[in-house]
């Protein structure tokens, strides 16, 4: 246990930090340590929320219900003949909340949940402080759970940002007229809370597909891109397969069949049947998706 | 030495099996697909009819479809007016697919048939339907109630569906009857009249649209075209007239469901369309009544669509299949006796766009078999007013018009404004009665009444023409387009008359806060008018208000399936995946073997190796122990399993082989011991987008330390980087990254600290530095692992050295043992004398170029700045 004794003690060193480390104290008794305090969320929190693409979304998000809004003063009404909402769409904010969530559902916040649930491992691994992570020691589970807890949470907070943003540019552009029901009839303003608390509760939990396959992907490869990629392929593989109706009886097991469901809340009264469907479906493919990333993890080899 | 490939490697044996499994399953899914059964075989052949009244002889065109099994079932399809056979043929061969014979034929007078066109009559069409009876009875395919008696059934659509009803009333060997979109009474519906007092007004476009329809090129004369004589010449007179003669009257009545209801014994399916003017709802429900009055079974459908929509021909299809399944062969479940579709009440999920919903009524049709008719009363109010029909019938209101009805109903949509609002509606020609908005929503399906006070100012006969409307806030909509001509005789002019109207059949879905209003107008397009121009007076039966008896169902909506169960599926392969997934990783957890003699060795390595899938060896039974105090150093060449037993230290590798014990707790990936190692392993790893100073206060909190254990003065003052610690991470250069990611492997300061390849990319004064600091670190009591592939660094840092080759250990041991004995040197300030000195004492002497001189000199020069 001898320091070599060579000729270096007189090497040039002009900060000194090895004075510093002369004066220490000697390791003493091992601090306590719990590894189930570790990765706090709000350390998640801190270190998502200051990437740039967060704040694109956010940005993207609360440009597009004014783009909309702006194209329907200008170009008019539509006449007849589309969807049912896009004909009601400029009667009041509700409605226009409910059109832009119409518009958005199956593509904007699909990209938007894969983002945040895709990137979030995969990009750790591609900046080389997951390994630096796991050495704290982060136990892998945890880990997994506080980053998928802050994305599902970022992913969430999309999902009611964007009719709750949408129903003020609703307002402020068309006024604030009670929401009427594409086929006929109109809400009261409770009503009309209670029917979007509902929409964007059901857009949450059919999200969890997209949200569960994104994390899956990233566990798997440690490129965000393919993450975010291949839970976009998904769907819209799903999507042209929903529309071949040869397919029928099994079109009903498809991830995205009961996307659109939540226009069942819009009538007179709440149908929830295909509702219900649509939730059990959603919550088997993300058990399934979510539990593979769980295994997988638990055994690879990080080598990022 | 080179390693024998003993096996294929086992990730290439994967894949290709893989591919293989799903090449095999594509094959079968082609295979089963294209070798499915083929198409259905037809037999086309003339069968003999009843002759004409001059003797001629009739053939009629048939075509007979042959299921694959036999004996089975029979079933009579009968085509519509204007069409022939082949309109039948995907019909007939889906209905033949699911197993049954069919028999498709031409009617006289159309297609190639012979004959002439009688409208159904019984002693022609429907006689040749017995004809064909007896012809399906020959067949050896077609199962057998008794000798000469088939089990047959018949069904067909607005011509064929009056077939269908005749036969069945004359004919009893037929067993079940379909019918859809069918007359019950031809006169009535030719000549409908809400005040149900006689005849109305004849339905004009409608009747000349089919006599038009049927007309083909016929041996007779060109205006009567294939019609017989009789029937030619009864319609020419009422188109004239506008009022059936007792001749036309004898000849509906005979072609007519009516007079023969009594007699159908066979259950009948009666399918009505709730866009159709020709023959609306109120035509099922009498015949519903008629057949429903002597026992037979009765089930009724109200579809969307008719003859002025489209319909989907699917349905109807589906809808025979499932009632001849139930009927002819006792296949399958009964669904409820009344079903109908209500238009608009939901809202396709595929598209965004409204359709119609299935509504059923469990308990059966209403007003058969004692059911009552359920009704609401909505009260409208309005003054008399006064209403003109103008000269000439011109201009007319226009309602709906044959074939165009979708055309015209699609401009009625939910939003928009009706652009035939000023030819539907024309000003002076129209009494409107309306009533408040409705407080809730409102089914309304079915025909409703009201009672009217109507006065002729001029004539002694009214011709008016009554509906209902839906009005809402900025819609107004006629519910199918139907509106009910009424003609009253018999009038003084000038004097009131209380009539009682039954206003058209429709089934809407009003919604809460619209209006109920009905329309009392003078012309529609459709219909036969007067020339004369006339003036009435049209007021509400109770004064100023009156009482509109609206007809309405208690139904529920089809919702088939069990919506709850997928719920539960869905819940429960949550919990079962949580709980597989902590069983899994608890049992992977090896029991924890502490092991208390090596509770004071920093690391304690134990035959230790990692083999990949491949089966290359990156570590190969590496054994060795690091004690308390010593900076280890790790030397080997590129590849010979340094950083793959450093990673396996942290426990970012699991090792196939042998153990790490560190602190005498083994190493597994998560395990607690872990905090008191820290690492630097291959390089740095930041997020770019924080600053340095970020990054370190973030990497130390999510271990969930107390902030002030880390001592970030020291590990800033390690770092170096001055001002730039501010910085975004992404501007720096690769030097400055390395030396704060060394700086974060000495936050708070930990027992063991493990550094991979320290020096890379650091220049000489940061490496003489880091030398001098992971000395004085060693002096604490605190234990440096550094693994490096420099020989000369590893020499002058370390107090130990673990040699590696190819994953297998060399050498370990103190560097004094293993760099050789420890060579004395005497440094002389002039070299040239001392050999001088040296020569004449006898010893010889070599000068050599003192070791490491460059670096010395640099060292001096770049110290002075």
């Amino acid at each position: 246990m001898a320091v070599s004794d060579n000729h270096r003690t007189e090497a040039p060193t002009r900060r000194g930090v090895h004075e510093r480390l002369g004066v220490l104290p000697p390791a003493g008794e091992p601090v306590p340590f719990d590894p189930r305090r570790t990765l706090p969320l709000r350390i998640e929190f801190i270190r998502q929320l200051k990437r740039r693409r967060t704040q694109l979304v956010a940005l993207v998000l609360l440009l597009l219900p004014i783009l909309v809004a702006i194209a329907f003063k200008v170009g008019g009404q539509q006449t007849s003949g589309g969807a049912a909402l896009v004909d009601i769409a400029t009667t009041g904010a509700t409605n226009f909340a409910l059109f832009t969530e119409f518009a958005a559902i199956g593509f904007l916040l699909v990209v938007i949940v894969a983002l945040f649930c895709g990137d979030t491992v995969a990009s750790e691994a591609s900046w080389s402080s997951l390994r630096y992570l796991l050495a704290v020691p982060v136990p892998r589970s945890r880990l997994l759970r506080q980053k998928l807890v802050v994305s599902l949470t970022l992913s969430f907070g999309a999902n009611l940002l964007l009719p709750l943003w949408g129903y003020v540019v609703g307002g402020l552009f068309f006024g604030w007229a009670p929401a009427r029901s594409p086929l006929g009839g109109s809400f009261t303003t409770s009503e009309a809370v209670t029917r979007l608390v509902i929409v964007v509760g059901y857009a949450c939990v059919q999200s969890l597909v997209v949200a569960g396959l994104a994390f899956l992907l990233g566990v798997m490869t440690d490129a965000p891109l393919g993450a975010v990629g291949g839970a976009v392929l998904l769907v819209v593989v799903s999507n042209i397969l929903d529309s071949i109706s040869a397919l029928d009886p099994y079109r009903r097991y498809l991830p995205t069949h009961y996307q659109y469901s939540w226009l069942d809340a819009l009538g007179p009264t709440v149908v929830w049947d295909d509702m219900l469907r649509g939730i059990g479906l959603s919550l088997v493919y993300a058990a399934v998706f979510l539990g593979a990333a769980w295994v997988r993890f638990q055994r690879k080899d990080i080598t990022s | 030495m080179k390693l024998p490939r003993l096996r294929r490697p086992r990730r290439r044996r994967t894949v290709v099996a893989l591919v293989v499994a799903g090449a095999i399953v594509l094959a079968l899914a082609v295979l089963v697909v294209v070798t499915r059964p083929a198409g259905v075989h037809t037999v086309s052949r003339f069968v003999a009819g009843t002759p004409e009244s001059d003797g001629r002889p009739v053939q009629l065109d048939t075509t007979l479809y042959l299921p694959a099994s036999a004996p089975a079932p029979a079933i009579l399809l009968a085509h519509g007016f204007g069409g022939d056979k082949t309109d039948l043929d995907t019909q007939a061969r889906d209905l033949a697919r699911a197993g049954y014979v069919v028999l498709t034929y031409s009617a006289r007078g159309f297609g190639k048939s012979g004959g002439l066109v009688h409208l159904d009559a019984p002693a022609f069409e429907v006689a040749d339907g017995s004809k064909l009876v007896d012809y399906l009875a020959t067949q050896v395919s077609v199962r057998k109630d008794s000798d000469g008696d088939p089990r047959i059934g018949v069904a067909g659509s607005s011509y064929g569906g009056g077939l269908a009803l005749l036969l069945a009333g004359t004919d009893h060997r037929i067993d079940a009857v379909g019918a859809d979109i069918t007359w019950n009474s031809l006169q009535r519906a030719l000549f409908p009249n809400g005040a149900a007092t006689g005849p109305g007004v004849f339905k004009k476009l409608w009747a000349g649209y089919l006599f038009q329809a049927a007309h083909g090129s016929g041996p007779t004369d060109p205006s009567c075209g294939r019609f017989a004589p009789d029937v030619c010449a009864a319609y020419q007179r009422a188109a004239q007239s506008g009022t059936p003669d007792a001749a036309m009257s004898t000849l509906l009545r005979a072609s007519s469901p009516e007079s023969i209801l009594a007699s159908i014994t066979a259950p009948t399916l009666l399918i009505q369309g709730e866009q159709d003017s020709l023959f609306p709802l109120t035509e099922a429900d009498a015949n519903a009544r008629g057949i429903a009055a002597h026992g037979t079974p009765v089930k009724v459908i109200w579809r969307s669509g008719g003859h002025d929509g489209r319909s989907q021909t699917d349905d109807v299809r589906l809808a025979f299949q499932s009632w001849f399944d139930a009927r002819l062969r006792a296949k399958g479940s009964e669904s409820s006796p009344f079903q109908f579709a209500v238009r608009g009440a939901g809202l396709s999920a595929a598209s965004g766009r409204t359709i119609s919903q299935t509504r059923q009524v469990d308990a059966g049709y209403p007003g058969i078999d004692g059911r009552p008719t359920l009704t609401e009363t909505v009260t409208i109010q309005g003054r008399p007013q006064q209403i003109s029909a103008p000269a000439g019938g011109n201009p007319a209101a226009v309602s709906v018009l044959p074939q165009l009805g979708d055309a015209l109903d699609a401009a009625q949509g939910a939003g928009a404004s009706n652009p035939f609002q000023s030819i539907s509606s024309l000003s002076g020609q129209v009494a409107r009665f309306a009533s408040d908005p409705l407080p809730d929503r409102m089914l309304v399906a079915g025909a409703s009444t009201v009672r009217l006070v109507v006065t002729a100012q001029t004539t002694t006969d009214a011709i008016l023409f009554i509906s209902l409307h839906d009005l809402g806030s900025d819609t107004d909509v006629l519910p199918s387009g139907l509106v009910t001509p009424v003609r009253l005789t018999g009038l003084v002019a000038g004097a009131p008359r209380e009539v009682t109207l039954t206003l058209p059949s429709v089934v809407r879905l009003i919604a809460a806060g619209h209006r109920l209003v009905l329309t009392v107008a003078t012309t529609d397009l459709a219909y036969r008018l007067p020339t004369d121009p006339r003036t009435y007076t049209v007021a509400l039966a109770g004064g100023g208000t009156e009482a509109l008896t609206v007809a309405t169902v208690d139904a529920h909506t089809v919702r088939p399936g069990r919506p709850l169960a997928w719920l539960i599926t869905g819940v429960v392969a949550v919990l079962l995946v949580m709980a597989g997934v902590a069983w899994w990783a608890r049992r992977r957890r090896r029991a924890s073997k502490r092991d208390p003699e090596l509770a004071e060795v920093p690391i304690a390595i134990q035959d230790l190796g990692k083999e990949y899938g491949d089966g290359y060896r990156a570590v190969d039974g590496v054994t060795f122990r690091v004690e308390r105090g010593q900076v280890v150093g790790l030397l080997g060449p590129n590849g010979a399993g340094k950083t793959t037993i450093l990673r396996m230290l942290v426990g970012l590798i699991t090792p196939t082989r042998g153990q790490i014990h560190v602190f005498g707790q083994p190493i597994q990936p998560g395990a607690a011991v872990l905090s008191r190692i820290g690492a630097f392993i291959e390089g740095p790893g930041f997020l770019p987008h924080l600053s340095g100073r970020e990054n370190l206060r973030l990497f130390w909190e999510a271990s969930g330390r107390p902030l002030d254990d880390a001592d970030f003065e020291t590990a800033l003052q390690i770092a170096g980087l001055g001002a730039s610690i501010d910085r975004k991470v992404k501007t720096y250069s690769h030097g400055m990254k390395q030396r704060l990611a060394i700086a974060q492997a000495m936050l708070g300061l930990p027992e063991l600290l493990v550094l991979d390849e320290p020096t890379n990319g650091l220049d000489p004064p940061q490496i003489a530095e880091m030398r001098e600091v992971l000395q004085r670190y060693a002096l604490t009591g605190r234990t440096v692992m550094i693994s490096s592939h420099l020989l000369a660094e590893v020499e002058q840092t370390c107090t130990h050295v673990v040699v590696m080759h190819k994953g297998a250990l060399i050498a370990a041991g103190s560097v004094h043992d293993i760099a050789g004995n420890g060579r004395m040197q005497l440094a002389v300030p002039d070299p040239a004398r001392a050999a001088q000195v040296l020569a004449g004492a006898g010893i010889t002497a070599q000068t050599v170029p003192a070791r490491r001189a460059l670096e010395d000199v640099f060292l001096d020069l770049v110290a002075g700045e």
